[in-house]
């Protein structure tokens, strides 16, 4: 088993309709039962991230994102999959649930 | 030693697929099985003059790629602790039983809809075709490093990403039998019209490969309606390859080659797999009506003799499948034909392919037929801006300056 990372592209935070999330939930469910489940969950706006650099003696706190960009990560699953034919089949079933375009990576293998 | 380098290239023709495609399942690493593939036939050239030519090649072959392998694994697994378990996965060969099928999860790995399309081609030239990364990159005018980059780019993203090494499920199986022959279309028209001033206009080294893929691909899946089309499709164009260019270098159109030039071997076997096709009373699907379309042509010993009304009717059943406008340019130049210039020039209007060189020369050979000179100047002058390959712009030029003189 492999397992991957589904970003969610979006261009404004917490902006799942009330159908999307319950498409969202239900989705998450059959995740669950079908052991493809790992984690998932909405990210705040790039606005509230904080970049941190600790490599020197004080950590340095840098307020936003390390990139600015009109789409940004909305939210995200790391799913469990025998291999990408499985993950492109699930993320495609993830997409159509959240409503939103989706990029799959994967995890390099331990 | 002459013998022996005839049979070294014949044994790679048909052997290299196999040989990666065992190695890649044995291992489940496709980037060492073309690296060992590669070594094997490295070492048959050595020995084979020598030794002798081995009663079979392809188990030698493969015998010998797998022990390099093992050599290969057995270094690293000293040096890394973690190869251990992939040399006692890889450990024991397997009977040569279920290469077919080897071979054919080759072709889907490939063609796998995850990767670039040029990565999909070059991948397949490569693992399946067995050409080296320059015959590739000549075959495309692009840059060695480019493809090979492309090619290693593809190979890492199989591995880290997982592509898996088999044939899609059930589900997935006809979009990705469509995914897999637009890759050996591509092949074969890039062959067949090289898009490239700088090329041949015709690569029959191309459109050779692609048929000897394709021809393997149908020996692999015999029952699929579609690679089937596909072969005769290609089969019955590649019949005229050698009409299609006139000794000046200018190419031919369908109306003007020289029927008897045309090879009516791969017509026949084009024919005979149009015929199959149609006896299964299965609904058949683009290429099947493409290669319909050429059974057509190539059935009228003239031009004149064309039945134009099947080819309509096969176009338009071409249109409910695929409605976009360049089938339906297709469509309006058998209607020529049919109905006239007229008729023809009218279904042409409001198409959006003023960016397709096709377009403009079909209108200029409907309005010159109308005598509307200028317009029809126009067109070719559109047409042979738009144009890449050199014998089709040769052919245009000459066409406009025999329009007579406004």
């Amino acid at each position: 088993m492999a397992q991957y990372l589904i970003s969610v592209l979006d261009h404004a935070a917490n902006s799942a309709t009330a159908a999307e999330m319950a498409a969202i939930t239900a989705f998450n469910e059959q995740l669950i039962a079908n052991g493809h489940w790992v984690f998932a969950g909405g990210l705040g706006s790039p606005s509230t991230a904080t970049v941190i650099d600790g490599r020197g003696e004080e950590p340095m706190f840098t307020d936003g994102p390390y990139l600015e960009s009109k789409e940004y990560v909305g939210g995200l699953w790391i799913i469990e999959a025998a291999d990408l034919d499985v993950a492109l089949r699930l993320t495609a079933l993830a997409s159509k649930a959240c409503n939103r375009r989706l990029e799959l990576r994967p995890f390099m293998s331990v | 030693m002459t013998d022996v380098a005839e049979v070294i290239t014949r044994v790679h023709r048909e052997e290299w697929a196999r040989v990666v495609a065992t190695l890649a399942r044995r291992l489940g690493d496709l980037g060492l099985a073309e690296e060992m593939a590669a070594e094997a036939f490295a070492a048959a050239v050595e020995r084979w003059p020598a030794d002798g030519v081995p009663p079979n090649p392809g188990a030698w072959l493969t015998t010998t790629a797998h022990r390099k392998a093992i050599d290969r694994l057995r270094r690293e697994a000293r040096r890394e602790e973690k190869h251990r378990e992939a040399l006692m996965l890889s450990g024991s060969p397997e009977p040569l039983g279920v290469i077919d099928d080897d071979r054919l999860r080759l072709v889907f790995t490939c063609c796998h809809p995850a990767l670039a399309m040029q990565a999909r081609v070059a991948l397949t030239l490569r693992m399946v075709g067995g050409l080296t990364v320059p015959e590739i990159a000549r075959a495309f005018l692009v840059q060695e490093t480019a493809i090979g980059q492309r090619i290693t780019r593809a190979k890492a993203k199989i591995k880290v990403a997982r592509i898996p090494y088999r044939v899609p499920s059930r589900e997935d199986l006809p979009a990705r039998v469509t995914g897999v022959l637009a890759v050996l279309y591509l092949i074969f028209n890039e062959g067949y019209l090289a898009s490239n001033p700088g090329a041949e206009a015709v690569r029959s080294d191309l459109t050779a490969e692609a048929i000897r893929l394709t021809r393997l691909v149908r020996a692999l899946m015999p029952a699929d309606g579609e690679v089937a089309g596909l072969l005769a499709l290609m089969l019955l164009t590649e019949a005229r390859r050698i009409a299609r260019v006139s000794a000046s270098g200018e190419l031919v159109p369908l109306g003007e080659q020289d029927r008897g030039a045309w090879d009516r071997d791969l017509i026949a076997e084009g024919h005979a797999l149009v015929r199959a096709r149609l006896a299964s009373g299965q609904a058949p699907g683009r290429f099947q009506i493409q290669a319909a379309i050429n059974a057509v042509h190539t059935d009228a010993r003239d031009v004149r003799d064309t039945d134009w009304s099947q080819v309509v009717a096969l176009y338009d059943q071409l249109a409910r499948l695929d409605p976009s406008p360049i089938v339906r340019l297709n469509r309006a130049i058998a209607v020529a034909e049919l109905d006239g210039p007229e008729v023809a020039l009218a279904e042409l209007d409001g198409l959006p392919l003023d960016g397709y060189h096709p377009y403009h020369y079909t209108r200029a050979d409907l309005l010159r037929r109308l005598g509307r000179g200028e317009q029809a100047r126009a067109a070719y002058d559109r047409a042979i801006e738009l144009a890449g390959n050199t014998a089709e712009t040769a052919y245009l030029i000459r066409r406009r300056d025999q329009l007579p003189a406004p």
